[in-house]
């Protein structure tokens, strides 16, 4: 059965679901989601292609395609995954097939950001607890607490972390940032008019 | 952490307050969009009500998309023809600047900014494109941002990020002969691996990287991502100064001198303190090609396919993945691999310079059979210039194909594609699985120069061999 989507609002403080499992150092992001299907001016189809191409390699036996997996939100990966490109469509088609968390060893720069900026909390654990969360994959509901920064299921405690700043913006909703930032619109009216640059480079022509 | 570095005092400068949570906010200087990661932000601004706030301080081009075959409109492809057809709209209802195609200043983003002298040091520069780091050559502090922070700056003008530490890499001596920017980076990311620079800005710096042109500067600062770092740069100076220097955008008169007197008081301090050196000697630089899956898969071009054993034990489970994909042997050498398709252009390596290089291995030479080699200049200046100096002749003659601007097959988001597992020599930044546009298609990264003499040759070449000639 298919729920409608629907996009991460407000306080984010816990995160509770199956996890799913994807293997592979330094998965890109045009593996997540390949650049033909950037041709679009919405995000809002980006869900079915995820791993398009991997997935059509292993014929229904990627993770994204695994009935076991089917309902899962919490993401594990291992090391430096989403680099290249910047495209936020790769987060938002992860997001939109239901990844509402990833945990991995390590994330790339502006994949982690783009993560933070739609909703996706992300984790790092060493690489030793990666493999045994790896290994011992299950069906277990697993609990994401992000002010204590732990994942919890029956049988397992770990903790787990968050850069500081990131952990703040999901408790206090401030990871949707574009209110926040406007709240300071009198600083950022001065700080055009103090920059050194804006005096001499008129873009105005 | 670091201090008195440019990136620490170009972040400074451009501070605008600490965000509750912990970060920064930071003043965009300047915003470049295009077509393919702009539109979802227009559309979040109209759901929120917002308008575009500074709308002189964002500039747009079209580049991803565009056919480099047929550019009239409206293009074959419907679908992007409907992204370029939302971007003009968006840009007439912002009042945002808009450099179309035909508008004689179109082309691939990190081509065009710099050559309009839109891109000026001291600056903070941000675009929904990881390639952004390419404006750091200027002493501009440049990064990718995803869509979700391309709406924050048309609201805003601003983005909420944590300060990067700043690592120097000082490239001592200089690059030899036949040995080019795109060698220096490629070896860079090698030795420093593919996920180092997470967290990092990196400054280039020494007596190599001060003897580069500042096209090749833009190669080196181009590939920063490919480091794992958001953003590189290096500190101005002369060279910087004079290639801005009558462009369309750079002050002019008083302006300059105004503007002068400060790029010269921007650069790291002698005794700046940083959060990590790491040195390297550029003479010992070799044509550098990548064999594998990730820019960090690389070898000089009499070196070896490195085995699983000769790697460090995180790089070996991506190495096997490599040998597969590619269809490589561990211990082959890459020299004479045969190539199937030759690509000179990207925001890496598009640039008049790359194409004068290029041309000169091509001339009076023939593509070998059984290759399809086409160049894509960076921007119809780019395309007019070269055209001007010959040099699109000099391509067909050899049996090369002159196509318009764009992005093309660096990423393969038009027709311009390979097929099955082709192997090419590409110019370009990337050669992740599938990433020139078919699921097998294999990717051989290295400079302009060497992809010009693969394409002669028809197999992986050592470009000093035509050099001497």
């Amino acid at each position: 059965m298919k729920h409608k989507f629907q996009a991460p609002i407000g306080k984010i403080s816990k995160i509770v679901g199956k996890i799913i499992v994807l293997i592979g150092d330094d998965i890109d992001t045009d593996r997540i989601i390949p650049a033909r299907f950037l041709k679009c001016v919405s995000f809002d189809h980006l869900g079915q292609s995820v791993f398009e191409d991997d997935r059509k390699n292993l014929q229904g036996e990627h993770p994204f395609d695994l009935d076991s997996n089917r309902g899962s939100s919490i993401l594990i990966v291992n090391s430096n995954f989403g680099c290249g490109s910047s495209r936020e469509h790769a987060p938002q088609a992860l997001l939109r097939w239901g990844i509402r968390a990833i945990i991995g060893e390590s994330f790339a720069e502006i994949f982690y950001s783009n993560c933070i900026a739609i909703g996706i909390p992300c984790f790092t654990l060493s690489k030793d607890l990666i493999k045994n969360i790896q290994n011992n994959e299950n069906d277990a509901l697993f609990e994401i607490d992000i002010n204590q920064s732990t994942l919890i299921s029956e049988s397992l405690k770990l903790n787990l972390e968050i850069k500081q700043s990131s952990r703040n913006m999901f408790l206090t909703g401030e990871w949707d940032a574009t209110s926040t930032l406007l709240e300071n619109i009198n600083q950022i009216e001065k700080k055009i008019n103090d920059l050194p640059y804006t005096r001499f480079n008129n873009y105005n022509k | 952490m670091s201090q008195n570095t440019l990136f620490d005092k170009v972040w400074d400068l451009h501070k605008v307050a600490n965000l509750p949570g912990g970060s920064d906010q930071i003043f965009i200087g300047l915003h470049l969009i295009h077509e393919v990661t702009s539109p979802q932000a227009f559309g979040a601004l109209k759901d929120k009500n917002l308008n575009v706030k500074f709308p002189e301080r964002t500039i747009a081009t079209v580049d991803h998309i565009v056919p480099t075959d047929n550019q009239s409109r409206p293009f074959k492809d419907n679908l992007a023809e409907q992204m370029i057809n939302t971007l003009e709209k968006n840009c007439i209802e912002n009042k945002i600047k808009f450099f179309n195609i035909g508008s004689g200043n179109q082309g691939i983003v990190h081509v065009v900014a710099p050559e309009l002298g839109l891109t000026q040091p001291g600056m903070t520069i941000a675009c929904g494109d990881s390639h952004t780091s390419t404006h750091g050559a200027f002493g501009s502090i440049a990064f990718g941002i995803g869509t979700s922070q391309v709406r924050d700056v048309l609201a805003s003008q601003t983005i909420a990020m944590n300060k990067l530490k700043v690592r120097q890499i000082w490239c001592e001596n200089k690059l030899s002969d036949g040995i080019f920017a795109k060698d220096l980076v490629l070896h860079i990311i090698h030795k420093l691996g593919v996920k180092a620079g997470v967290g990092y800005a990196y400054e280039f710096a020494g007596p190599a990287i001060s003897a580069l042109s500042i096209e090749e500067r833009m190669t080196i600062c181009n590939m920063s991502i490919e480091g794992g770092a958001r953003c590189g740069y290096v500190n101005p100076d002369d060279k910087t100064f004079s290639y801005i220097r009558d462009r369309l955008f750079a002050p002019k008169h008083e302006d300059w001198d105004k503007a002068i007197n400060w790029w010269q008081s921007l650069k790291s301090d002698r005794n700046a303190i940083y959060d990590d050196v790491i040195r390297l000697d550029a003479s010992t630089v070799e044509p550098t090609i990548t064999w594998g899956i990730t820019p960090g898969q690389s070898i000089g071009i009499n070196q070896k396919i490195p085995s699983k054993n000769d790697l460090h034990p995180d790089d070996q489970f991506i190495a096997e993945e490599a040998y597969e994909y590619m269809g490589f042997k561990p211990g082959q050498l890459i020299k004479n691999t045969p190539i199937d398709v030759c690509f000179i252009g990207s925001c890496t390596n598009g640039r008049i310079s790359d194409l004068r290089v290029a041309a000169e291995i091509v001339k009076h030479n023939k593509v070998a059979k059984n290759v399809t080699a086409f160049v894509v200049p960076g921007s119809e200046k780019v395309a007019k210039e070269a055209k001007e100096e010959g040099l699109d002749k000099i391509f067909l003659d050899a049996g090369f194909q002159w196509r318009e601007p764009g992005c093309s097959m660096c990423l393969a988001m038009n027709s311009d594609k390979l097929i099955g597992n082709q192997i090419s020599a590409s110019s370009s930044n990337r050669n992740f699985k599938g990433r020139q546009g078919s699921p097998s298609g294999r990717t051989l990264l290295m400079s302009p120069a060497m992809v010009a003499a693969a394409a002669i040759a028809g197999k992986v070449s050592d470009v000093r061999d035509f050099l001497e000639k």
